[in-house]
């Protein structure tokens, strides 16, 4: 039988949670890494026991682990010093150093000034579909880095800077990649969003990039309808099998594209909120999307103080509100965009953490759910590997 | 022998205890006491410093016999305690309100 292993970043450590495919008992191990902040972690596609883990600290900066053996044991790659000295001495790779390519230049800042591209942390770590030795790393502030040879060194992919980035805008988060989307069958083809500049996407394997938010309207942050960057994308999601379907949950509205994001429409239809965060895919279904309506860019918690995922079977518009197993009411929590997933068990599961501390699960779709953890520190992202 | 006190989490980061002990060759400063301890625990490089510029990162602060060394230049030599093994040299993460 398959079994299931949830990988949850926090505030204050990660955790493993292993179950069954029934994925009704669970095993927790961890904290890992206790005490720093757990922006992502993510396995290998290719080799499930190869996990990236993004470390970082307000203190120490940004460290990057690397598990082989699926989560039991953790380094960090790169960084013995055997691996250090090259040929002419110290150093030649470091596995937590960024550094951005070229000229640093600026982006705008709050008050409307340009300001320089400064490195903070590593808010998403995408492995390859095809090599675990191959990842990409989405930084805050906003650029993409990829590793080639295991997270012992990183480089930038600068292009995405070219796409008018003087233009991009830190949003109250912060300015980041926190969105990495590879495409199954192009292997080219490579789509980020960023918060606050948009959606993205490369045809040629992260030279170039455009914009791709025709269709997005953001009318109170940006005055101009057709403004190509600026827009607060929250998340966009795919499923594997059809990849020019794109869904968005942006900072107001859930939007669908057909065409790889050339064109967004909005199917925010009978939602109670239009504002939120993750937003995902069903493992077996590709019309069939999930989000959670928060109240307002305000109030960052469910309307009504009643925890609810709605689901959508038709690719957007009519929305259906699931609520077994989850607290309707005096519910405060917010669930954060890199902390919803998917599993791929015939009947799917889909996973999601709160800032409350809580991990849902529901085994069934998302008709009825169960808190798989109740009080860890709040989760800053779930993911989720089904091991055969 | 230069004695170094590590904070609680870089010491789990560089899988040692409290007190670590690196060889510094003479002048021993600030700066060299660093390099040698990055040279011994490469996983701490970026953590104590900027990997690019060596500058101190701003929460943390160097101590040496009860002086804070944070704002010294890093080719300031150590106090003769230090030098000699009686004294640990202090990396420390700085204290957070609330």
């Amino acid at each position: 039988m398959s079994s299931v292993r949830v990988l949850v970043g926090t505030k204050k450590g990660a955790f493993l949670l292993t179950s069954d495919g029934k994925r009704k008992n669970w095993k927790v191990s961890g904290p890992h890494f206790a005490g720093w902040e757990i922006y992502h972690l993510k396995g290998s596609p290719a080799d499930p026991n190869r996990i990236y883990a993004s470390q970082s600290s307000g203190w120490f900066g940004q460290i990057i682990q690397r598990s082989d053996d699926g989560g039991k044991t953790w380094n960090t790659p790169g960084s013995s010093a055997e691996e250090l000295k090259g040929p002419e001495g110290f150093p030649k790779g470091e596995s937590n150093k960024f550094v951005y390519e070229g000229k640093v230049g600026t982006h705008k800042w709050y008050d409307g000034t340009q300001h320089p591209w400064e490195f903070k942390r590593i808010w998403h770590l995408e492995p390859s579909l095809t090599d675990p030795n191959t990842a990409y790393a989405g930084a805050e502030d906003a650029a993409i880095f990829k590793t080639t040879d295991g997270g012992k060194s990183w480089k930038e992919l600068p292009g995405l800077r070219n796409a008018k980035s003087a233009l991009w805008q830190p949003g109250a988060g912060g300015m980041a990649v926190h969105t990495i989307l590879l495409d199954p069958k192009n292997k080219n083809r490579i789509y980020v969003a960023i918060s606050a500049a948009g959606a993205f996407r490369t045809d040629d394997g992260g030279k170039t990039w455009k914009p791709i938010n025709r269709g997005l309207k953001s009318q109170f942050e940006l005055p101009d309808p057709d403004a190509e960057v600026g827009h607060c994308v929250h998340r966009i999601a795919l499923h594997p099998s059809k990849p020019d379907v794109l869904f968005m949950q942006k900072h107001w509205d859930v939007l669908r594209t057909d065409n790889s994001g050339d064109k967004w429409t909005e199917v925010s239809g009978n939602l109670p909120s239009d504002f939120g965060f993750p937003i995902d895919v069903h493992a077996h279904e590709p019309e069939t999307i999930y989000v959670v309506p928060i109240t307002s860019d305000s109030l960052h918690y469910p309307p009504e103080g009643k925890l609810r995922v709605y689901r959508s079977k038709s690719g957007g518009n009519e929305w259906e509100p699931l609520t077994k197993g989850l607290p309707q009411k005096d519910c405060y929590v917010n669930v954060l965009r890199d902390a919803m997933a998917v599993d791929s068990l015939e009947s799917c599961g889909v996973y999601f953490g709160t800032t409350g501390g809580q991990v849902y699960c529901s085994a069934d779709n998302g008709d009825s759910w169960n808190a798989i953890m109740h009080d860890l520190p709040p989760v800053y992202s779930v993911e989720v590997q089904v091991l055969k | 022998m230069i004695r170094v006190v590590l904070p609680f989490h870089l010491r789990n980061l560089a899988r040692v205890g409290e007190e670590v002990q690196v060889e510094v060759a003479e002048p021993i400063t600030v700066g060299a006491v660093l390099d040698a301890l990055e040279v011994k625990y490469p996983a701490l490089r970026g953590t104590i410093r900027d990997h690019e510029t060596l500058k101190r990162r701003p929460f943390i602060r160097f101590f040496a016999c009860r002086e804070d060394m944070s704002l010294e230049p890093v080719d300031t030599p150590l106090p003769e305690e230090v030098v000699n093994g009686e004294e640990p040299f202090l990396v420390v993460g700085a204290m957070a309100g609330g």
